[in-house]
């Protein structure tokens, strides 16, 4: 049985659809994520996965449990971290633990254990009885991975676990889901519009977009099926005339575009080309200034998949921004 | 049931750590308490009254040094001598002045003939209380001017009225606190009930619940109750502090607290409700903020925590009928002015339960388990 199954699932607000007939589903043990610009309609579908939005149409079977009709088993089977910082800030990291413990209903000789075990596997022990409004945004995030355990969920949903976080903070939150991952029995759905956060984390990508699947593999796959997998930024001098067309005959090279000073050069294999490009520049008496490689990224991925820029999309008003917009 | 007990630890510790919300639901009914029932309790002194004598006669001189005991004993006005009519009342005009008494030439003929003497009372009347004090006290002095002296009659002849007071005298500072008592409820009930709860959504705290396998049912017994254990502990902590701060004869005696304790456990629960129903759908952060002031005008003063229903509009009366504050103030009032038992406030208790009883079951079906 699959730990997560989503069957056609489709949202709609009004006459705005924010998912449409989304189907996917996820191993246990593995560590899958939605990738897509805000707006495109993870964290909708993560909420109808979580049971906090009923979808419109379609349905998920989470552990085995369907979201309509028997949302409790869902609740119990899943743990959640919610995009917004969700502790209660007067209480200390111990309380909000203790809390949902009890919400959970952990049995009282089991949950003292646990909560320890937790804090420490998210590197809050010292730090428990602080108040959560003292403590960083990294170490309040560390808090909810951790609240979000509490009951020994089998899956664990996040979203967006590392928007506004700083550099350091992100690679140490991506440690902990890593260490807290390889110590548990855990299937993680985790939602981002960060591709190195994809890249690290995730056994599989989904990528979202305008409410819509677009493609859906492991990233390294998701890599190679994007033509010319690498690009080589050069520039020259002494260059003879026909430089540009020795250029395009290099072995592995598909396309050469100019600009400015810099060739970019598309390849099907960037050892064999770089090799090639050196002794060529070497018998032609030409002086390479500058040489960069670059294997394909998720970014590139996103491009060929949705036909625009993950940044871009990051900049215009989402879909559900838009939406909000038109409600009021 | 262990959910709701984890509900109401969450809240109340929360609220345990936040001082500032306990202080500040309290300080505004005790410094409502106070200055309201100073401000208007206290009984008109000191009044300015230019005295122009144009008789000079025995009686005249008589009707001003029964006027003099007035000015001397209850100091209820202070005389002040003109002999110039015009001078007087341009003082009054200038605001130097709260009244001119005039006695008129030819007044002690007249008293002395027994035809028609008559005094004038000049006043500015643009302030109702001054003015009915001073006409009050004026003609109370007129009265007794006229009275035969006591001696002159073995038997009274003409009818008098003699006032029993079935309680001991009621400053209206003591008149004020219950209502200020139910505010203190009210202040809890939106500052740490309403206003946390739809700040918690707007920041999406509520998510981290509703994810959890916790029921409905569950959720809103945990908002009520712990919403009506802060509650209570704030009504609580005003009626004793107000009881000291009023004066109430024997504050602390415990049948009289115990039945206090249930009218105020009752409209706790009442406004607690009330609340709820009025935050289920609410998202936007501002609305129980402006919401509030309305609120507690529109409750408050019709309630007849301030002045006696009786002398309200039929509008106001209409909303006093449905003010939840109506029932419980006049509830607080027996048992605080009155030292009644239940069988005096059965039918505020009543109402105070229908009302929550029919506002919890309205915001249960309103209530949404999903976001």
């Amino acid at each position: 049985m699959d730990a997560i199954d989503v069957r056609a699932i489709t949202k709609r607000f009004g006459t705005f659809t924010a998912v449409n007939k989304i189907s996917f589903t996820v191993e246990r043990g593995e560590v899958f994520g939605l990738l897509g610009p805000n707006g495109a309609g993870k964290s909708t579908l993560i909420r109808m996965m979580t049971t906090l939005v009923l979808p419109t149409e379609g349905t998920a079977l989470v552990d085995g449990a369907d979201i309509v009709r028997d949302p409790n088993a869902v609740r119990r089977a899943i743990g959640v971290i919610p995009q917004a910082m969700t502790s209660d800030l007067e209480l200390s990291a111990e309380e909000n633990l203790l809390i949902f413990a009890k919400l959970y209903g952990v049995p009282r000789d089991r949950r003292k254990r646990l909560i320890a075990e937790l804090l420490a596997a998210v590197e809050l022990t010292q730090w428990a009885d602080k108040p959560v409004k003292q403590l960083s945004g990294g170490m309040r995030r560390r808090v909810e991975i951790a609240r979000g355990l509490v009951h020994e969920p089998r899956i664990f949903f996040l979203d967006e676990p590392t928007t506004g976080l700083d550099p350091v903070s992100r690679t140490a939150v991506w440690e902990m889901l890593r260490k807290i991952k390889s110590e548990r029995d855990l299937t993680i759905l985790l939602t981002t519009h960060y591709m190195d956060e994809a890249d690290k984390l995730c056994d599989r990508i989904a990528i979202v977009d305008h409410g819509e699947l677009k493609a859906l593999d492991s990233p390294m796959r998701l890599k190679a099926a994007v033509p010319g997998q690498n690009t080589l930024d050069a520039s020259f001098s002494d260059m003879p005339p026909d430089w540009r067309s020795r250029l395009e005959q290099l072995p592995g090279v598909e396309r050469v575009s100019e600009d400015g000073h810099v060739f970019r050069l598309t390849s099907s294999s960037a050892p064999a080309t770089t090799m090639a490009l050196m002794a060529a520049a070497s018998d032609a008496g030409v002086t390479v200034d500058s040489l960069g490689v670059q294997s394909t990224s998720l970014d590139d991925v996103f491009v060929h998949y949705t036909g625009h820029q993950l940044r871009d999309a990051l900049q215009e008003p989402s879909a559900a921004d838009r939406h909000i917009m038109l409600r009021r | 049931m262990d959910r709701t007990l984890a509900i109401i630890e969450r809240e109340l510790r929360r609220f345990r750590r936040s001082p500032m919300l306990i202080v500040m639901s309290l300080i505004m009914p005790i410094v409502q308490l106070v200055v309201l029932g100073y401000a208007f309790g206290g009984t008109v002194k000191h009044l300015k009254v230019g005295v122009i004598d144009q008789d000079r006669g025995v009686p005249a001189v008589r009707l001003r040094a029964m006027a003099g005991a007035v000015a001397v004993n209850a100091r209820t006005f202070e005389m002040i001598e003109y002999h110039d009519v015009g001078v007087a009342v341009q003082a009054l005009r200038d605001g130097r002045l709260n009244g001119v008494l005039t006695i008129p030439p030819g007044f002690s003929r007249r008293v002395l003939a027994k035809d028609e003497p008559r005094v004038a009372l000049i006043e500015d009347n643009t302030d109702g209380f001054v003015s009915g004090t001073l006409a009050a006290t004026v003609s109370s002095l007129v009265g007794s001017y006229n009275l035969p002296p006591a001696s002159a009659q073995r038997v009274l002849t003409t009818t008098s009225l003699d006032m029993v007071e079935v309680y001991p005298y009621v400053p209206y500072i003591q008149y004020l606190l219950p209502g200020s008592i139910v505010m203190s409820i009210f202040m809890m009930v939106m500052i740490g009930g309403g206003i946390i709860f739809i700040d918690d959504k707007a920041r999406g705290l509520h998510e981290g619940y509703l994810v959890t396998p916790i029921s409905r049912l569950e959720l809103i017994l945990g908002f009520t109750v712990s919403g009506a254990i802060k509650a209570v502990l704030a009504g609580l902590v005003l009626m004793t502090i107000g009881m000291l701060i009023a004066g109430v004869p024997n504050p602390f005696e415990p049948l009289r607290m115990l039945r206090l304790f249930c009218v105020i456990l009752v409209t706790a629960m009442a406004l607690v409700s009330m609340m709820f129903l009025l935050m289920v759908r609410m998202n936007d952060p501002l609305l129980p903020r402006a919401m509030f002031g309305v609120l507690n005008t529109l409750l408050y003063f019709p309630s007849g925590a301030v002045y006696p229903q009786q002398a309200f509009p039929q509008w106001m009366r209409a909303i006093a009928i449905c003010d939840p504050f109506t029932y419980a103030v006049h509830a607080l009032k027996s048992l605080v002015l009155k030292d009644t038992g239940f069988a005096a406030i059965g039918f505020d208790l009543l109402f105070l339960i229908i009302f929550t009883v029919v506002s919890m079951t309205a915001a249960t079906l309103l209530f949404k388990r999903t976001l």
